[in-house]
């Protein structure tokens, strides 16, 4: 009893330093999994939602078990190989690829699952980042009105740049590579976030629960930390879903135009297209399956953010 | 009306200052020594210093900062690195391609995405209704360029031979050469880039006809027995246009990242081609300059649409 409330304690300390909203997130999405009901009855009225959900946690289990799943080396090259038809044995070597090799033999099948895991992981962790950075720099915007103003004229000349072409430029300034893409994709989206943590924190901060802290006098990170970031958890895991989408699909840009993660150390869904679009008069299925698998997974976070849109918070249909 | 927009453009100046700082510092805040970068590694002490001196990072910083700010208020982007010609000139000989194929992709995908949208309002959670959003939320999710080749095998290769295609699946003519081959080479770059910000306007004039058909002089409207579409169009439309107009103007932004890649796909030679090659050398003076030049068009563009509101709307009253 007593060690349970001593760590008690211990979790409601780390709570009021930035990294503990990670804890009250968490905090959050089990509340909702205890309360199977509402979530239930949300997926019956929403059955997008469900399949999307569905399909996502397909795509994860996927990932998580690719090395059990793929059929061969995705790095592995097989020069007597090249541009095998899917599903077709091969005279040479006697592999069967299921959905075809490319210019060098590899097997497409393997090197879509392996991209997955990369692709998916890319699309999670910018979220991540950007929900986290979005909700401390829009808390601070909309909190403290002396910053406001020159932290959002700040995000919105970041905004004005076409997105596509501001992570470009980052990336020819950044060693190529899996983490320096989700760093240019985060710079690019935070200050979306931003603007959306913000406009909720100008109506939370005028609630009366925020002047009763002050009354009893908390001090400005505390009602931050405390008592405003956990209430924007919904709007954010909502903005944090399609922001993992399209962080996806930017990944997959920025494969296509050469500047993403190099096709040579580990394939993504981006970079195994961009080196099949060279080939697409000759064997397509090396653009196609990957493809197809970036279009499944963005429509199906989509899917899952229009739905948690309607289940948590559906003042937010306006506005997003 | 005029202390109205001479206020916005005041408004507007510092989100430029904010755009030519940020891609100023952009360059000199990134970790390591970015002349090192943009020269590459296997670069020789000559070419480096050549890069070092043409991005102007051998001087001051302060002096540095002092030539950008004056350049730019002359036009002057920066020239290339590798052609040593100036960043403006090039984008000025690019833009025709790419103004082409936005304005003609926005004009289609709002003459398809409106009516999409109104009929999705009006039969609001119905199979209807369901079925245009989840088409919306698939267009809103194809990768631009995936779609792209899928549609150049499947037009261009594998249903007619590749001898007898019955669309040009790359490269551009323009407008004022020939308009009906100038079209024809129009039709695929627009489909595969249309379906994304057709998605985009749908959903938004869904969700504003949605709110306005709430209102009381809709049901007055029905009320005294008007039809139908005259309550739909001249009722509901009009007054729920400001929400798509404004969706249509940030989504410019939007609209030229899907160019710059739909461009690639189909050899058109514009900006986003540019884009491209400029990446392949390590040109980044031309990335700098386009993301400049984009910028300050999204913020003017977004400006005269700020203004174009208080035209649009006598209820608007500054």
């Amino acid at each position: 009893m007593n060690k349970q409330r001593i760590n008690n304690t211990y979790i409601e300390a780390f709570k009021e330093t930035p990294l503990g909203f990670i804890v009250s997130i968490i905090e959050y999405l089990i509340s909702i999994i205890k309360n199977p009901k509402v979530l239930l009855y949300n997926i019956k009225k929403q059955p997008t939602m469900a399949s999307g959900m569905i399909i996502i946690f397909l795509m994860i289990l996927i990932s998580l078990l690719s090395p059990v799943l793929m059929t061969y080396d995705p790095n592995d090259i097989e020069m007597d190989d090249r541009f095998q038809p899917p599903g077709e044995k091969s005279e040479e070597t006697g592999k069967t690829y299921w959905f075809g090799s490319d210019a060098f033999g590899r097997d497409i099948y393997s090197r879509t699952i392996d991209g997955g895991k990369v692709s998916l992981f890319i699309g999670f962790a910018v979220a991540s980042f950007s929900v986290f950075f979005g909700a401390i720099l829009g808390s601070i915007a909309g909190y403290f009105r002396m910053v406001d103003s020159i932290l959002m004229r700040v995000m919105d000349g970041i905004m004005a740049i076409p997105s596509l072409l501001l992570a470009i430029a980052l990336m020819m300034l950044l060693q190529p590579g899996v983490w320096t893409v989700i760093a240019a994709i985060t710079i690019v989206d935070t200050p979306r976030m931003t603007r959306v943590a913000r406009a909720s924190v100008l109506s939370l901060r005028e609630q009366v629960y925020i002047e009763a802290a002050k009354a009893v006098g908390a001090g400005n990170v505390r009602i931050i930390f405390r008592h405003i970031i956990p209430n924007l958890i919904a709007p954010l895991i909502i903005m944090g879903t399609f922001v993992a989408a399209g962080a996806m699909l930017t990944e997959a840009y920025l494969s296509f135009l050469g500047a993403g993660v190099p096709p040579s150390s580990q394939a993504t869904w981006g970079n195994v297209m961009a080196e099949g679009r060279t080939f697409i008069h000759k064997a397509m299925w090396v653009i196609f399956y990957p493809g197809l698998f970036l279009a499944i997974a963005v429509t199906s976070i989509n899917l899952m953010g229009d739905g948690l849109r309607d289940m948590l918070d559906p003042k937010l249909r306006r506005r997003l | 009306m005029l202390p109205y927009i001479i206020r916005r453009i005041f408004a507007s100046i510092p989100v430029l200052i904010v755009l030519a700082s940020f891609t100023f510092f952009l360059l000199r805040l990134v970790p390591g020594d970015p002349a090192t970068l943009i020269a590459g590694h296997e670069a020789t002490p000559e070419e480096y210093e050549y890069v070092k001196a043409s991005l102007g990072l051998d001087k001051p910083v302060h002096i540095q900062l002092w030539k950008w700010v004056s350049g730019m208020a002359q036009g002057d982007f920066g020239k290339s690195l590798r052609s040593g010609l100036p960043v403006f000139q090039l984008i000025k000989g690019r833009i025709e391609p790419t103004l082409s194929l936005t304005v003609t992709t926005q004009i289609i995908a709002m003459l398809i995405a409106i009516p999409l949208g109104v009929i999705a309002a009006w039969k609001a959670n119905t199979i209807i209704d369901r079925l245009i959003m989840l088409f919306c939320a698939v267009a809103f999710s194809i990768p631009v360029f995936w779609l792209g080749y899928i549609l150049i095998w499947l037009f261009g290769l594998w249903a007619f031979g590749r001898d007898s295609a019955i669309l040009p699946v790359a490269t551009f003519v323009p407008i004022a050469e020939d308009p009906w081959e100038f079209l024809r080479h129009m039709i695929l770059p627009v489909f595969s880039l249309g379906l994304l910000i057709l998605a985009g306007i749908a959903r938004m004039t869904r969700a504003s006809v949605l709110e306005v058909l709430k209102e009381d002089y809709i049901r007055t409207a029905r009320a005294k027995g008007l039809g139908e579409h005259i309550v739909l169009i001249r009722h509901a439309l009009r007054n729920a246009s400001l929400p798509i107009i404004t969706i249509i103007g940030l989504g410019l932004a939007g609209l030229l990242s899907g160019a710059v890649v739909t461009e690639n796909v189909y050899a058109i030679p514009g900006l986003g081609r540019m884009a491209a090659e400029a990446i392949s050398t390590r040109d980044y003076p031309i990335i700098q300059g386009l993301i400049i030049l984009i910028g300050v068009a999204y913020v003017y563009v977004n400006l005269l649409i700020d203004i174009a509101y208080a035209f649009l709307d006598p209820r608007i009253r500054y």
